[in-house]
């Protein structure tokens, strides 16, 4: 193995993650605990889950700003469809992911129909999914759902979170895909050059719309896990989560510009960011002075990133 | 040195059917705008009371103000979404300068450099570090979102001296925001349209290898091009910070967005090198408009996001189309 190898972005990640942990468990006690790592866990899936399918999206070179907005329509639409329309609950969460799914497929469509921008088609969407979420909801919040449902968000399985279990089978599914099958490669030519993929024959329209609409089913998924752990549903819920969601892909060594990013990027990332979140707040600092240690964090990941990657290619 | 505007000059076609390819979304966006206050103000007369244009136009000349400055950056080819934050920043501090007794203009030139500076940082990182601007931008969001709230512990700044409110004052019976908002938009479109500088913006979001290849210093220009952004947040700032008798030390939600998207609906291209700050200014009245009509015609104010996304897909959507017909109209 090449130093150039060893010093890969996951690599140089890893090691802040590793630094952190030790950092912040000296500042804390009840840091470095099981119940409380389990604990994060737990708070960490439903960005998770956006940002693990956000990694392909951001990898074709496109962006999904509406994730958020899908979360709080398939939310607020969850609750109607239970509690105005009187569905039985598990046909309401089936169908509170299929809009969540259609909403992202409606994304990839116009993105690849109609050659909209990807910003500007989820800049659009993040207000229209919201607005209808707003719009539906008239700012009523809708409460008392069956205690069976609280198992997904609140209950434990064999002793860890259940929406742990649904976070991390997502995560290796999606880096066996990514990483090792066809669609996975498809993926990163598409951000690599886009029209040299198609020449190729890829299938690069249905590979998008395939990618927006999961990411739709994942920001609704977040959004049935959201509501099981607070125990109601409101229509702002998920506001700004698509910008941590970012975050945590371009931390992870995902770029911008597509083409280049992995899972395990993401997924330490993920906890890179909420290691400190708890870890600091523990330790006494407001979550104020955290989320401005995250930005740092971010900026400079990044130019560290970039000055050791172009000093290798040189 | 002469750069061309982006959209193609083509010198066989009347003076007229130029003139509509060249600004053909700032016109579709002033239609749109007479054809709302047509159709509303029949439905409801009240409308075009002066006090509702006054709410309308001179409330939400801050959007209009901060959008220019978005246009200019994303003609060039990058974003900024730390502005609403920026300008949550801004606002304290020309709040606190206010109360501390120090002169008035201090607190209002204030916003103007500290906007200045912070986004000499940002344009430094973007030009110079090589980080795309979207990251630095929400890393940046994070650090003055975050810092604000630390700092102020939330509290609102009250008992502001009435003469620091300049968003409540008239020069010639019209609210200063008005003013600012015209005299900014017209001097930006001028100045971007017609100074070497300007046309450099333009060739740098349309290519940026040929502009380097002309001889423009892309790095110098990004940073300048980010300065005077947040120069403009300054003066945007003031607009918000001294229109009501307390500064709240919290940032309106989403506002990076409204800017974001006035620019875009204005026709500004997200990819670079086309669009103008008249477009912007028109679409922040359009959606100021849009939100005061909901309330005139008894829809409920909370269908008011929806209905803005349904315009950006279908102005977009109708710029794409037009766009097509004309490519093809030339022969390509």
């Amino acid at each position: 193995m090449t130093w150039g190898k060893l010093l890969r972005h996951e690599t140089i990640l890893a090691i802040l993650v590793v630094i952190a942990l030790i950092v912040l468990s000296a500042q804390s006690d009840r840091f470095f605990t099981l119940d409380n790592l389990l604990n994060q866990g737990r708070l960490m899936t439903e960005v998770g889950l956006i940002a693990i399918v956000m990694t392909f999206v951001i990898v074709t070179g496109g962006i999904d700003l509406s994730v958020g907005s899908i979360l709080g329509m398939s939310a607020i639409l969850l609750g109607v469809f239970w509690q105005n329309f009187g569905l039985p609950l598990e046909l309401a969460i089936l169908l509170a992911l299929g809009v969540g799914t259609f909403a992202g497929f409606l994304n990839g469509l116009t993105i690849t129909r109609f050659k909209f921008p990807p910003l500007i088609a989820t800049l659009g969407t993040l207000a229209l999914y919201r607005g209808i979420a707003e719009g539906v909801s008239q700012a009523r919040s809708v409460r008392g759902y069956p205690e069976w449902f609280y198992v997904l968000g609140q209950g434990q399985l064999l002793g860890v979170p259940t929406q742990l279990w649904l976070l991390v089978t997502v995560a290796i599914i999606a880096a066996i895909v990514l990483g090792t099958t066809t669609w996975g490669r498809a993926t990163y030519a598409i951000g690599s050059n886009e029209t040299a993929a198609r020449f190729s024959g890829l299938r690069v329209d249905w590979v998008k719309i395939a990618i927006y609409s999961a990411s739709g089913f994942a920001a609704a998924l977040a959004a049935v896990i959201f509501v099981s752990r607070v125990s109601t549903t409101r229509s702002d819920m998920g506001t700004g989560i698509e910008l941590d969601a970012i975050t945590a892909v371009v931390l992870g060594g995902t770029s911008i510009f597509g083409g280049r990013g992995t899972i395990v990027g993401t997924v330490l990332g993920l906890i890179l960011i909420q290691a400190l979140k708890n870890g600091l707040s523990l330790a006494g600092v407001k979550s104020d002075g955290t989320i401005v240690l995250i930005g740092a964090v971010l900026i400079l990941t990044i130019l560290v990133s970039n000055l050791i990657h172009r000093g290798g290619t040189r | 040195m002469i750069v061309e505007a982006a959209p193609a000059f083509r010198p066989h076609r009347s003076a007229l059917a130029r003139f509509v390819s060249l600004y053909g979304q700032e016109i579709v966006i002033a239609c749109a705008i007479v054809v709302l206050f047509a159709v509303v103000s029949a439905i409801n007369p009240r409308f075009l009371g002066a006090n509702n244009l006054n709410t309308i136009v001179s409330g939400n000349a801050y959007i209009a103000v901060a959008a220019i400055g978005m246009s200019m950056i994303i003609i060039t080819g990058h974003i900024d979404v730390s502005v609403g934050a920026l300008i949550g920043v801004l606002a304290t501090v020309a709040g606190n300068i206010a109360i501390s007794g120090a002169p008035i203009w201090v607190a209002w030139v204030a916003p103007i450099f500290v906007g200045m500076a912070v986004n000499f940082v940002v344009g430094i990182l973007v030009a110079y570090g090589r980080i795309p601007s979207i990251v630095v931008t929400l890393g940046m969001l994070s650090i003055l979102r975050g810092g604000l709230v630390s700092v102020t512990g939330g509290a609102w700044i009250s008992g502001l001296p009435p003469e620091f409110l300049l968003a409540q004052q008239r020069i010639l019976g019209v609210p200063v925001p008005v003013w600012f908002m015209i005299i900014l938009t017209i001097g930006a479109f001028t100045w971007m349209s017609t100074s070497a500088f300007g046309r450099s913006l333009y060739a740098i979001g349309g290519n940026a290898e040929a502009a380097r290849a002309a001889g423009i210093p892309i790095e110098r220009r990004t940073v300048q091009v980010f300065m005077i952004h947040g120069a403009f947040v300054g003066l945007a700032t003031i607009l918000f910070a001294t229109q009501l008798q307390i500064i709240q030390s919290t940032i309106p939600p989403n506002l990076e967005l409204t800017i974001i998207t006035a620019a875009v609906i204005g026709g500004v291209s997200i990819l670079g090198g086309t669009g103008t700050v008249i477009g912007s200014t028109l679409a922040a009245i359009l959606f100021s408009a849009i939100g005061s009509a909901l309330i005139f015609i008894n829809v409920s104010a909370y269908w008011l996001r929806a209905v803005i996304g349904a315009l950006i897909l279908i102005t977009v959507l109708a710029d794409m189309l037009r766009r097509n017909r004309e490519t093809r109209g030339a022969g390509r």
